[in-house]
């Protein structure tokens, strides 16, 4: 009946040999994780950083994940959602309402809120497919973009372009993840801090996204991508099923943006601009639609490797020709392009596309 | 007589200019197999459609198991237990046989997000079961094991059953299926005949829309024809067979003549 070894990227082995050797492979992966800011650290502090924004971007490709890749609606306004964590988290733990809120109160409403803009969304879209549907979410981004950046008057709520500063940090009691201190002897600096508390809600995200897909909600889901109509006459109630997985797939933006809010200090609407919706929806195509770890690959690439780039095409081209020749921001898209081209040419699925039809069923007995 | 288990009456659906259904009105008696014939563009696929919930009729009303169908969304229509397939098949084509199986046991489940995030014991239980319920209808239609391949990859036939186990799944008080033979040889039809008497035996009332005359006049109980969106003829086989108008639909007016002085030339 047991089966922890879900949760992780490994399928069920075939005997006990494969088993222990999924539970190596989480080990390993477990080590690595729990050194890794200290290692990335070693090249400076801002790496820590990148890795943290990387993560953010693993739960926003999550939650999208689940609009897109499980129920197969393509939702191009999905930093909408990450936008309204944040700018919950902003308002309710900042000066600028003089509200300074603990965080147990902020998060659920921030998640809150970016449900309810799910359902929002998904309600007037549910007669719609494919590219009609794109088209809205596409509106409703921007939507929600423009109001951030208009609500500064008559009354004043979102401070308009200029954001909202001074956001208190994620703090738990007197721990105060922006601040470095020494525990048990180890300096720990503020990303390092952050650095856990996201690694440990994308695991959260992780493991609910596993559970979902393989449960009657993930079928619902996958019932209405293979065919809609289909789908209803097996009994399933599409519209709540749909905006179940709107309002699953927002609440993750929500967690993502709260999180950002908190990290950064800063929010303002230029965060969340049609582009950020498109990056996060390539990091799906990117990675493989539907497959989890697909998705948690390809944010991750997408997300450390322009930075990479930054940082290593600069100095070579400066020890190869003593200047730099090409600025790597200035053609960070077109690379970008292109790799999107080439998966579509040569990886269609993706980079590490679903095994699920490979997928054994023990045909006898409970587990497994 | 107890009350039909369907009971339709002035069932009428109007696309634009075209007039699909008339004033259609009939009664399934619980345990029958009931067929549905006529000329292609008749309205039997259009009759199905409303009664499933997926066209809603101008006018009519119909009762399932003392329940009225009209106005019952697709979903309420399946979970009322009225399962059917379709003519052009509609799987999950990219889901496996038994993930097809699994997804008809929808409505008879109850996991919601919580119970699936928190996988409580109630829910593996049920998950269990759905799997176990599952593999049992692939083998009682006779595809058992082909449990894990992708449903678009089956031969056409197992495609048919792999519906039909499907629409079992949601455990049907009536079945309703849409040309269940079309594409298949003479050998697979009798494989799906023999189902077909299995489920009835087992307690499924069965709707059948066929074009495979021998199939439907050897197992049907009672024939409904469709012409034109209106009710043609309705009875026994044997009966609607011999019904000048039912011939003249098939074949013209001038075997409708034939066969009705024919019975008259023979018996002097």
């Amino acid at each position: 009946m047991s089966d922890p070894t879900q949760v992780c990227a490994a399928p069920p082995g075939r005997a006990g040999q494969s088993r222990t050797r999924a539970w190596l492979g989480v080990l390993a992966v477990a080590a690595v994780l729990a050194v890794l800011p200290f290692v990335l650290g070693l090249a400076g502090q801002g790496w820590v950083r990148i890795f943290n924004f990387a993560l953010l971007y693993v739960m926003l490709a999550l939650g999208l994940n689940i609009v897109v890749g499980f129920a197969g609606l393509l939702d191009l306004g999905y930093i909408a959602f990450y936008a309204v964590g944040a700018y919950a988290w902003a308002l309710l733990a900042s000066p600028h309402f003089g509200l300074h809120l603990p965080f147990w109160a902020v998060l659920p409403v921030g998640v809150a809120c970016a449900c309810l803009f799910g359902v929002l969304l998904g309600a007037p879209t549910l007669k719609l497919r494919g590219d009609y549907l794109a088209i809205v979410t596409l509106g409703f981004g921007e939507i929600i973009r423009i109001f951030l950046n208009n609500l500064n008057a008559p009354v004043n709520i979102t401070n308009g372009p200029q954001g909202i500063n001074r956001i208190d940090p994620f703090r738990v009691a007197d721990f105060t993840f922006s601040r470095a201190e020494t525990i048990f002897g180890m300096r720990v600096t503020g990303p390092e801090k952050y650095y856990y508390l996201l690694l440990l809600l994308t695991l959260l995200i992780v493991a609910v996204c596993v559970r979902l897909q393989d449960s009657r909600i993930g079928r619902a889901w996958e019932a209405i991508r293979e065919d809609e109509t289909a789908a209803k006459a097996m009994g399933i109630n599409t519209r709540n099923v749909k905006l179940l997985a709107f309002a699953m797939g927002a609440s993750f933006g929500g967690v993502a943006g709260a999180l950002f809010a908190a990290m950064q200090g800063f929010v303002s609407p230029e965060s969340f601009s049609l582009m950020e919706s498109i990056s996060v929806l390539c990091m799906v195509v990117l990675g493989g639609m539907g497959h989890i770890p697909g998705v948690i690959l390809g944010a991750l690439l997408l997300a450390v490797l322009p930075e990479f780039l930054r940082a290593v095409v600069v100095p070579t081209q400066q020890m190869l020709f003593g200047e730099v020749v090409l600025d790597p921001e200035g053609i960070r898209m077109l690379l970008f392009g292109l790799a999107m081209v080439l998966v579509m040419l040569f990886r269609p699925a993706g980079l590490w596309p679903s095994a699920v039809r490979k997928r054994e069923l023990a045909r006898t007995g409970g587990g497994a | 007589m107890s009350e039909p288990l369907l009971q339709a009456q002035g069932l009428s659906k109007r696309f634009g200019g075209l007039q699909a259904l008339s004033g259609v009105g009939f009664d399934i008696a619980e345990g029958e197999i009931y067929g549905l014939i006529g000329p292609n563009g008749a309205g039997k696929t259009t009759l199905f459609n409303v009664l499933t919930g997926l066209y809603v009729p101008e006018s009519g009303t119909c009762r399932f198991a003392g329940r009225e169908l009209a106005g019952m969304k697709p979903h309420e229509v399946a979970a009322a237990g009225f399962a059917r397939t379709f003519q052009n098949i509609r799987l999950f084509g990219n889901l496996s046989a038994i993930e097809n199986v699994m997804i008809g046991r929808h409505a008879r489940t109850h996991a919601g997000v919580l119970g699936a995030i928190l996988r409580t014991p109630a829910v593996r239980r049920e998950e269990a079961g759905i799997e176990a319920r599952a593999h049992e209808l692939l083998d009682y239609v006779g595809i058992g094991g082909r449990a894990n391949d992708v449903a678009r990859s089956l031969p056409y036939g197992d495609q048919r059953r792999l519906e039909i186990a499907r629409a079992l799944a949601t455990e049907p008080r009536l079945l309703a299926l849409d040309e269940p033979a079309a594409g298949m040889n003479a050998s697979e039809t009798l494989v799906l005949r023999a189902l077909i008497e299995k489920i009835r035996a087992d307690g499924v009332t069965v709707l059948l829309i066929e074009h495979d005359m021998k199939l439907v006049m050897g197992l049907c109980d009672r024939v409904l024809v469709l012409e034109y969106g209106k009710v043609l003829a309705c009875g026994r086989p044997a009966e609607v067979q011999r019904d000048p108008r039912v011939i003249e639909a098939y074949l013209g007016a001038g075997a409708a003549q034939h066969a009705a002085s024919a019975p008259a030339g023979a018996a002097p």
